[in-house]
């Protein structure tokens, strides 16, 4: 190993009641691509924070050594001095704001006390060329789509003069292109001597791309492979992040029988005011009883749009076509209208429209359905508990007690938590949307496994998803959606990788 | 664990519910010593508490509209104006008081609803919708008095609102001087407090929650109830209960139950911590925003309705900076400006903390002056103590 550029040494931090750290030791050679790998709540965020300066020094134990010397970082503007920048799932721009005053936020360049916008201009153009971006610079960052956000992004950490980038699940929202030159623009900038450090899910990208990586479990560090002497493979990973091999992660489903159409849905088209345009056209598609039918695309194809117009169109689309459930008509003018009529959407995005983060677990859980537990508008607690308590243990939701925040759970047990919430409504019909993204291997074998045993149960899945081994694996049909029109359907025995990329990529 | 340890880590873990009920326990104790004892002496407890009546009837609608997310600027003068509609409507349209009253209230609800219809439908911040409305109530109790200045109101069933206490048993010859009917009520209140708490901590325990240890669990009952006892008792020594603080404590109840009980309250404080979410699980947000902004208006109408009859007229001046009393208790009250947080409780305590500070100023003299800058200070202590309590719980 080269001369470390960052050493973290008996890193340990503790939360009431739970220990995060536990004498974590991680070490980055200076010039490496270096992956961080490790399932969810096995520490790979809270080691960052304490990188970063989040939790400043003093509230953990341990020493920080960077650039050869012992770091005492207090708060993010510290880490970021001495070089090191973390861009985090939640991107961090000013979506109102232009690519290029995003790029100098914070650090603006100016002439006496005024911003000198000239130099701005050109400096960021210099950095955009950097990442391999060609966009106007006067672009506001709210028209980006989320691959060039992240671009933007990195650009901004390289105008900071990093030397040490850190990258949390860069490609956990990112289609296959978008990813890709992600991966090579981390290669470019390692021949121009910057260090990084690249968080991921996706163990395929970390094995491609990585020098060395290191594995995280339950806040100890279990190994550091090096990719030139070691064999690192994606079944050794595991191994390594789960304590177990995992074999196939798509369970055997028992009796694949399929009833009558559950849902049908005819030539529904939606048009959005707020963009002023048509963004689903004479969609047609069907699920049957027992069913899991996936719906594949690319980022920005319409799926989600799809899944919101149809229950219950919360976000205002003008709306033609028909939706049939079991053969009769239905038409739903709100959220509770689709409830009641049987279905149940998991969102993507479940810390931003899925969960209440500052309600505890057994508030989340009821939610969608409280007059199940109510009698006559009030609340009755011992029917709350006794349910969360019964998804808590049947969904293995990890919680020390149904009344902990939801926001002290990881992501993968927030997934379970808003599942939980949505099988309570207790559905014939459940939407799922990126029911896996930015949880770990475990937690998505135990949402494989849960999703099995619904379907078996009679009940019917749509699952939209980005990962297409999760489509292949898991579904008894598959839609491929493109620019908001259905672009093909394609029965699981008949359906590839390839056959869906081409579909989704043909307008 | 030790006793002490267990006090501690209590303490540790409720700063923040707990410093408010410590903050106001210092406060009166320091205004006790100030002036010699007049502060906790019945008459001025009682006072206290009739003055306090109409700031916490606000702050309690105010709580759930801060916890919704929004502002409401225009219940200040919207309450001064309906107090004059009141007036008005038994002093030149003849109503009986009985009348009257649910009149003004409908009133208020109405006004409330206007202003939902603004930020709900018509999408107008908060802010600026109610601040439209405050102007526009200023102007309008303007034009209510501006034929006759100050209205008096005569009736005095109206007026015992405000000025008036509970009726008392016939003199029985034990304890004179005492008013009975108050102890009872505060010793049932007692009762059912220690029994309420009993259930729950036995519930809590059959789910293997974390409950209170036993001798800090004792203690906290002991403290409440010597709480309510003791200002029962301060109550009782002057002429009782008033009719003010009853008004207030039912509000409370009903308030409290709806929030901590209800399928509604839930639905409130699941609009106030994430509206999306909770339009995605069937929660009609609009819906909320309506039943919140008509309860804020009814609660407008009758702290107008409160204060004109304690003043036993309605006044051009009626209304000012009411709002503004309203807000800061809800936030001394423990109410999050991100939405989603505070109780109900907590703002009535806020409202105590507010005119036990202008109560005991007065007493000692205080220039009113010094007395803003008081009350400014302890706000803004009080919300800076919150919001580091509230980091540390992360």
């Amino acid at each position: 190993m080269n001369t470390p550029i960052l050493e973290m040494k008996n890193i340990t931090k503790e939360f009431p009641g739970v220990k995060a750290l536990n004498n974590v030791s991680f070490q980055v050679a200076e010039g490496e691509i270096h992956g961080l790998v490790g399932e969810n709540g096995a520490g790979k965020s809270t080691l960052m924070k304490v990188l970063s300066g989040v939790y400043p020094h003093g509230e953990y134990a341990g020493d920080i050594v960077f650039g050869g010397r012992v770091q005492n970082f207090r708060g993010i503007n510290d880490s970021e001095k001495a070089g090191i920048a973390i861009i985090y799932q939640e991107l961090a721009l000013v979506p109102e704001m232009t690519v290029y005053e995003n790029i100098f936020l914070g650090h603006e360049i100016k002439s006496g006390f005024l911003i000198d916008w000239n130099e701005t201009i050109k400096r960021a153009g210099e950095m955009l060329k950097r990442v391999k971006l060609n966009i106007n610079l006067a672009e506001k960052v709210k028209n980006l789509g989320v691959g060039k956000r992240q671009l933007v992004e990195i650009a901004k950490a390289l105008s900071k003069d990093v030397k040490l980038l850190i990258l949390d699940e860069p490609t956990a929202a990112l289609n296959e292109d978008d990813s890709e030159n992600l991966l090579d623009l981390l290669r470019d900038l390692k021949k121009h001597g910057v260090t990084s450090v690249l968080i991921s899910h996706k163990l395929k990208e970390v094995i491609e791309i990585a020098d060395s990586v290191t594995v995280l479990r339950d806040g100890q560090t279990i190994c550091t492979l090096d990719a030139e002497k070691e064999e690192v493979s994606e079944n050794v990973l595991i191994k390594h992040m789960v304590g177990r091999e995992i074999n196939n992660i798509y369970p055997k489903r028992e009796n694949r029988q399929l009833g009558e159409i559950v849902l049908s849905v005819e030539n529904w088209s939606a048009y959005d005011p707020a963009l002023g345009k048509n963004i689903l056209k004479n969609i047609n598609f069907h699920v049957k009883k027992g069913e899991i039918v996936g719906f594949a695309g690319l980022m920005g194809s319409g799926r989600t749009e799809l899944a919101l117009s149809i229950f219950g169109n919360p976000d205002g689309y003008n709306i033609s076509g028909e939706i049939s459930m079991l053969g009769s008509k239905k038409r739903f003018n709100h959220p509770q209208d689709a409830i009641r009529a049987g279905l149940a959407y998991v969102t993507e995005d479940r810390k931003g429209d899925g969960l209440i983060l500052i309600q505890d677990v057994r508030q989340n859980i009821t939610l969608a359905n409280l007059k199940e537990i109510a009698n006559r508008g009030v609340i009755n607690d011992n029917s709350e508990v006794k349910v969360a308590n019964e998804y808590r243990v049947s969904l293995n939701i990890k919680t020390p007690t149904v009344e902990q925040k939801v926001s002290n759970l990881s992501g993968g047990n927030q997934q379970k938590v808003s599942l939980g919430k949505w099988l309570f409504v207790k559905p014939s019909l459940l939407i799922l949307d990126e029911p896996t993204r930015g949880i770990d291997v475990g937690a998505k074998y135990e949402i494989y496994t849960i999703m099995t045993r619904l379907v078996e149960q009679g009940m019917s899945i749509i699952m939209i998803s980005s990962e297409l081994p999760e489509i292949l694996g898991m579904s008894d049909r598959v839609y491929v959606v493109s620019a908001g029109k259905i672009a093909g359907e394609l029965a699981i025995q008949e359906a590839t990788q390839e056959k869906i990329m081409h579909l989704a990529t043909n307008y | 664990m030790s006793f002490l340890q267990n006090a501690r880590k209590l303490l540790q873990q409720n700063i923040r519910e707990y410093g408010m009920y410590i903050a106001l326990l210092v406060i009166m104790a320091i205004f006790t010593i100030t002036t010699d004892g007049i502060f906790i002496s019945s008459r001025n407890i009682v006072n206290l508490v009739n003055q306090t009546g109409y700031i916490a009837v606000l702050a309690v609608g105010m709580t759930l509209v801060i916890v919704i997310r929004h502002i409401d600027l225009s219940v200040g003068f919207l309450g001064g104006f309906l107090g004059a509609v009141a007036a008005i409507a038994m002093v030149q349209w003849h109503l009986p008081v009985y009348v009257a009253i649910p009149l003004t209230l409908v009133l208020g609800i109405l006004a409330g609803i206007i202003t939902a219809f603004l930020v709900a439908q018509m999408k107008i911040p908060a802010f600026v919708a109610t601040l439209a409305g405050w102007l526009i109530y200023r102007g309008a109790i303007l034009v209510v008095t501006e034929s006759t200045g100050t209205i008096i109101i005569p009736d005095k069933t109206f007026n015992a609102i405000g000025n008036g206490f509970i009726p008392d048993f016939a003199n029985i010859g034990i304890l004179p001087g005492v008013h009975k009917l108050t102890l009872i009520i505060g010793l049932i209140g007692i009762a059912l407090l220690i029994i309420g708490e009993i259930n729950s901590r036995r519930k809590k325990q059959a789910y293997n929650f974390e409950v209170l240890p036993m001798e800090m669990f004792v203690i906290k009952l002991v403290f409440i109830s010597a709480l309510i006892g003791g200002i029962t008792w301060l109550l009782a020594g002057y002429q009782g209960l008033s009719w003010t603080a009853v008004v207030v404590l039912i509000v409370v109840l009903i308030y409290n139950f709806i929030t901590t009980q209800t399928v509604l309250g839930r639905h409130i404080y699941a609009v106030g911590g994430n509206p999306e979410a909770a339009q995605l699980s069937g929660i009609n947000v609009k819906k909320i925003t309506y039943i919140v902004f008509g309860s804020m208006g009814m609660l407008s109408a009758l702290a107008g309705i409160l204060f004109a009859s304690r003043l036993q007229s309605a006044t051009t001046t009626a209304g000012s900076l009411w709002e503004l009393d309203a807000i800061a208790a809800a936030f001394i009250g423990g109410v999050s400006p991100a939405g989603g947080i505070g109780k109900v409780t907590g703002s009535i305590i806020g409202a105590l903390v507010m005119l036990s500070l202008t109560s005991g100023m007065n007493l000692m003299g205080i220039g009113i002056s010094y007395q803003y800058m008081a009350r400014g200070a302890v706000l803004a202590a009080a919300v800076i103590f919150d919001v580091a309590t509230r980091n540390r719980a992360h």
